[in-house]
C-alpha cells in the first residue's frame, strides 16, 4: 500500500511566514477619483482578498488609472499534491554524451529543427541547433554524433515533416515564439495532426518549445517534451539521446531522464 | 556634440564609400519597376478600391497588364489608354481593360500617345498637389500647436488588433507624454502583395496597414493634439511586398513617419533584393515629397545577431541606408537612422559599451533625428528588473540626444503593451529627460578610456565591412551574411516575379514629378 505523502500547506510569503501578502496591479477605465480607490477596493474583495491597501493610485490618462494594491489571500495549496511532468535529464558533458552516442546508439542522430506555421522568430530555435548555442552551450550542430538540419522561420509544418521523414529524423523540434490569440497552440495541433497523417506520430521524437511553452502544454498537445524560456541545447541533446533509446527498447524510463508522459 | 573618438576624415570617407556602394542599385533601379510601384501609381490617381473578393483595383490592374507582358510601359499608360476607352471611374477603367483581349492593346498613333500622356500627366499633377496641400495642412497645425518638443521624441507602440482600441490607447499614451504613436501592424502582412482595404478589428499582433486605418487614427490624433495643444505625430510601417503603395497611402493620410529600410525586407522577410530595392526607392521618394521621416531597422541585426560583436553592422548599414535616403530625395532631418541598446546585460561594461554606441551613431549622423530602440532581445519575464533596464536606455538616449526614442516596455519578453505598461515607460522617460538633460554637456568623454576605445573599434569594423560592399558589391556582401547574420541570394525570395525591365517608352508620371521635385 503506497504511503501517503504529508500534506505540505503553502500560501504567500511576504514579510512573514504564511501571511499571505500578495500584490497586485491593474488599470481601471475611469478617472482617478476618491470613487475609482472605492471601486478598486471592491474589486479586490470580490477577490476574496482581506486587508485590501490600494496604496497606490495614478492617473494613467484622462479616463484611466493605474493601481498597485497589497493585501492577504486566505487561499492555500498542499504543495505535496501537486504532480506535473517534466523533463529531468541527468546530464552528461558535451564529450560524454557524444561518446555515449557512439556506444549506444552506434550512428549519429539526425534531427530537423524550425519554426513554424507564419512565425518568424529564429533566435529561439537557433540557439538550440546553431553551433553557436546558447549562454555558452554548444548547439547541436556542434556535437559531432548530431546530424541537425535547421530549416528557419515561417516553414509550413507539411515541409518540416516532409524533409524529415526523407533523413528518417530521429526527432523534429518545433519553435513557437508567436503566441497571441494562441496561435502557438493552434499551430502545434495542426502540426501534430500532419504528424499523424504522415504516420510518424509516436515514431518520430516530437518536441516543442518557445518562452509560451512547458512540458505539460506539450504533452496535452500531443508532443513528447516541452522545453521552455532559458533551455540549453545541452538538456534538449541529452533528452534525445535517452528518449530515443527509451524508444528503442534500450533504456528504461527514469533511468537517466524522467519525461515524456510522467 | 560627442567625443571626436574618430576624425572627421574618417566619417567622410565611410560615408563616400557607401555612396559607391549604393551606386551600382541605383543603376538597377532606373531601368526596372515592379508590380508594386506601379500599383502605387494606379493608387496616386485614386484607385484605392477594391473589387470583388476584397481584391484591390490596383491589382487587379496590373495583374492584368503583367499577364499581358505589356507592363513595361508603366500602368499610367494604361490607365490613360482606360480613360481614352471612356473610362469614367477607377472600377470602370479596370474592367474595360481587363476586358480587352491582348493583341487590342497594340499602340496608338504617335499623336494620340502624345496627348494621352499629356492627359495622364495633367491628371497626376493635380494629384501630387493635393497629396501637397494635405501635406501642408499638417504641418499647418503642428506649427499651430508650438512645433515639436526638444528631442528625443518619446515614441510608443499600440498593438491591440483593433484599431479602436489602439485609438483609445494611442489617446492615452499622448495624455501621458508620448510624441510619436507606432500602429503595429498585423503579423505576416509584409508577405501580402497587396494592401488590405478598410478598418481593422481582428488582427493578430496588430492591425493591418491600411489607409481606412491611416485615416481613422490620423484624425483621432488630430483631436487628441488640439486638446492637448501639442502635436502628436503617428508612424506605421512601410515595408514588405507593398512597401510603396503604404508609403502612398501614409502620405496621403498624412502620417508623420514611416518605418522604411532598404534592406530589412530583404533580410528579416525573406523578400527578393531586386524587389526591395526598387520599392524602398519608390517608398523613400513619396516620403521626400511628404515630408514624412523614415526610421530605419538596423536595430534588427542586434536582435538576431550578437549586438556586441555585430555592432559594427549597425554603423555599416546607416551609412548605406543614408545613401540609399538621400539618393531618393530625403534631407539629413528626415533620417531616423536606426540603432539600440541590446548588448546582452550579463556582461560587464554593457552601460559604457551602450553609451559607445549610441555616441558614435550621433558623431557620424549628427544632424540626422535617429531612432533608438530599447532592450528586447535579453528582456525576461521579470518586469521590475526589465523596468530598470529600460531606463538606463532612458539615461542613454538623454545624454546622447537621439532624436527619437522608443520606449521599452517592462512586460515585453510576455505580450504586446498593456495601457499601463505604456504609462510607467513614459512616466520613467518623462522622470529622465528631465533630470539628466544637458548631462552630455558636463561631462567629456576622455579620449583614452573604454568608451572612445569601443567606439574606434566598432567604427574601424564598420568601416573594414563598407570596404567589403564597395569591393565585392552589396549583394555578394548580402549573400555572406554579412547584415544580421541572414544569407541572401539576388534570385532567392518572394516577390522577383513581380519585377520587371522598364520599356524604351516606360511611362511614369508620378516619378517624374517626385525625381523633378528634389
Ligand atoms: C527578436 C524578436 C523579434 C525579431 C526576430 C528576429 C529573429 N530572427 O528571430 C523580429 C524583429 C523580426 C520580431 C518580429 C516580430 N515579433 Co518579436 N520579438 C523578439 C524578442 C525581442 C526576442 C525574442 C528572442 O529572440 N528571444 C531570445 C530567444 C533565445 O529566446 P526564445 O525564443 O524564448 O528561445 C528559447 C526557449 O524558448 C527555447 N526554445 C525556443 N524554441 C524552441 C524550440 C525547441 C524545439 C526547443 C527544444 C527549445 C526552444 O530555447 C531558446 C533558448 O533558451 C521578443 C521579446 C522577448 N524578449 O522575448 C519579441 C516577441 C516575441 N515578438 C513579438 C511579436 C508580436 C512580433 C511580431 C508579430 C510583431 C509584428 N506585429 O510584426 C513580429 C513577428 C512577425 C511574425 N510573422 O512572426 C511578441 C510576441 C507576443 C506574443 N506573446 O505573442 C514579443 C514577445 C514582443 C512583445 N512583447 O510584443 N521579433
Amino acid at each position: 500500500m503506497a504511503v501517503r505523502e504529508a500534506r505540505q500547506i503553502i500560501r504567500p510569503y511576504g514579510d512573514r511566514r504564511d501571511d499571505g501578502v500578495i500584490q497586485l496591479s491593474f488599470t481601471l477605465p475611469v478617472p482617478c477619483t476618491e470613487r475609482a480607490k472605492e471601486a478598486a477596493l471592491q474589486l479586490c474583495q470580490q477577490m476574496g482578498l482581506k486587508d485590501v491597501k490600494v496604496h497606490g493610485m495614478e492617473k494613467a490618462a484622462d479616463s484611466y488609472t493605474l493601481f498597485i494594491v497589497y493585501a492577504r489571500t486566505e487561499a492555500t495549496v498542499d504543495y505535496a499534491a501537486i504532480k506535473i511532468p517534466e523533463v529531468v535529464v541527468h546530464k552528461m558533458g558535451f564529450d560524454e554524451l557524444n561518446a555515449f552516442i557512439e556506444k549506444s546508439v552506434g550512428r549519429r542522430v539526425v534531427v530537423f529543427g524550425a519554426c513554424t506555421g507564419t512565425d518568424t522568430h529564429t533566435v529561439g530555435i537557433d540557439a538550440i541547433l546553431n553551433m553557436k548555442g546558447f549562454a555558452g552551450d554548444y548547439g547541436l550542430e556542434r556535437y559531432p554524433w548530431f546530424e541537425a538540419f535547421n530549416l528557419g522561420s515561417q516553414v509550413p509544418n507539411e515541409d518540416l515533416i516532409a524533409r524529415a521523414m526523407a533523413k528518417n529524423a530521429d526527432a523534429i523540434l518545433v519553435s513557437q515564439v508567436v503566441t497571441q490569440r494562441d496561435v502557438h497552440k493552434d499551430n502545434s495541433r495542426a502540426f501534430i495532426d500532419a504528424a499523424k497523417k504522415a504516420g510518424i506520430h509516436g515514431k518520430t521524437l516530437l518536441l516543442l518549445g518557445g518562452p509560451r511553452v512547458d512540458h505539460k502544454l506539450a504533452c496535452e498537445l500531443g508532443f513528447d517534451a516541452g522545453f521552455g524560456p532559458g533551455t540549453k541545447p545541452s538538456g534538449v541533446a541529452n533528452f534525445i539521446v535517452h528518449a530515443l533509446l527509451q524508444r528503442q527498447g534500450k533504456e528504461k524510463l527514469g533511468q537517466l531522464f524522467e519525461g515524456a508522459h510522467a | 556634440m560627442p567625443g571626436p573618438f574618430i576624425q572627421d576624415e574618417q566619417i567622410d570617407s565611410a560615408r563616400a564609400a557607401a555612396h559607391e556602394v549604393t551606386q551600382p542599385v541605383i543603376d538597377f533601379i532606373h531601368r526596372h519597376s515592379s508590380v508594386s510601384v506601379e500599383r502605387t501609381v494606379l493608387r496616386m490617381f485614386g484607385m484605392d478600391g477594391a473589387g470583388q473578393l476584397g481584391i484591390p483595383l490596383a491589382n487587379l490592374m496590373v495583374d492584368k497588364l503583367h499577364a499581358a507582358k505589356v507592363l513595361h510601359k508603366g500602368a499610367a499608360y494604361w490607365y490613360g489608354r482606360a480613360l481614352q476607352l471612356g473610362a469614367r471611374s477607377p472600377l470602370d477603367a479596370v474592367e474595360r481593360l481587363t476586358a480587352l483581349p491582348a493583341d487590342k492593346l497594340a499602340p496608338l498613333s504617335p499623336e494620340r500617345e502624345g496627348n494621352l500622356r499629356e492627359a495622364v500627366r495633367q491628371e497626376a499633377r493635380a494629384a501630387m498637389g493635393e497629396l501637397h496641400s494635405r501635406v501642408e495642412a499638417r504641418s499647418a497645425l503642428r506649427a499651430e500647436l508650438g512645433g515639436m518638443p526638444p528631442a528625443p521624441h518619446k515614441y510608443v507602440i499600440v498593438a491591440t488588433g483593433n484599431i479602436y482600441d489602439d485609438v483609445d490607447q494611442a489617446r492615452a499614451a499622448a495624455q501621458a507624454g508620448a510624441d510619436v504613436i507606432a500602429v503595429i501592424r498585423s503579423t505576416a502582412q509584409s508577405l501580402l502583395d497587396y494592401v488590405p482595404h478598410g478598418a481593422t478589428t481582428e488582427g493578430y499582433g496588430g492591425t493591418y496597414a491600411t489607409q481606412e486605418n491611416f485615416r481613422i487614427m490620423r484624425e483621432a490624433l488630430d483631436d487628441e493634439s488640439k486638446k492637448l495643444k501639442r502635436y502628436v505625430q503617428l508612424t506605421n510601417y512601410s515595408s514588405g511586398l507593398a512597401m510603396a503603395e503604404i508609403a502612398w497611402a501614409a502620405a496621403y493620410e498624412r502620417l508623420d513617419m514611416l518605418l522604411n529600410d532598404a534592406m530589412y525586407g530583404i533580410l528579416f522577410r525573406d523578400i527578393n533584393m531586386k524587389r526591395t530595392f526598387l520599392d524602398q526607392y519608390v517608398s523613400r521618394r513619396i516620403c521626400a515629397y511628404a515630408g514624412i521621416i523614415i526610421n530605419t531597422g538596423e536595430d534588427n541585426y542586434i536582435t538576431t545577431a550578437d549586438a556586441y560583436e555585430a555592432a559594427h553592422t549597425v554603423i555599416a548599414s546607416q551609412f548605406i541606408n543614408e545613401s540609399f535616403a538621400h539618393r531618393a530625395g530625403l534631407k539629413d532631418w528626415q533620417l531616423g537612422l536606426g540603432h539600440s541598446f541590446e548588448i546582452d546585460p550579463h556582461r560587464p561594461d554593457t552601460l559604457l559599451l551602450e553609451l559607445s554606441q549610441a555616441m558614435l551613431v550621433r558623431r557620424c549622423f549628427p544632424d540626422a533625428p535617429c531612432k533608438y530602440m530599447p532592450p528586447t532581445k535579453h528582456k525576461e519575464t521579470d518586469i521590475f528588473f526589465s523596468h530598470a533596464y529600460d531606463v538606463m536606455a532612458d539615461l542613454v538616449a538623454i545624454w546622447t540626444r537621439q532624436g527619437i526614442q522608443l520606449l521599452g516596455m517592462m512586460t515585453e519578453a510576455m505580450h504586446t503593451p498593456l495601457l499601463a505598461d505604456r504609462y510607467v515607460a513614459l512616466k520613467a522617460a518623462n522622470y529622465l529627460y528631465k533630470a539628466a538633460r544637458g548631462i552630455d554637456e558636463e561631462f567629456v568623454v576622455r579620449e583614452d578610456g573604454k568608451i572612445a576605445h569601443r567606439a574606434r573599434e566598432v567604427f574601424g569594423r564598420a568601416t573594414e565591412l563598407l570596404e567589403e560592399c564597395r569591393k565585392d558589391g552589396l549583394v555578394a556582401a548580402i549573400g555572406r551574411g554579412r547584415f544580421g547574420d541572414v544569407k541572401r541570394t539576388e534570385t532567392g525570395g518572394k516577390g522577383l516575379d513581380g519585377v520587371f525591365e522598364r520599356g524604351v517608352d516606360y511611362f511614369n508620371p508620378m516619378l517624374e514629378i517626385l525625381e523633378e521635385k528634389a
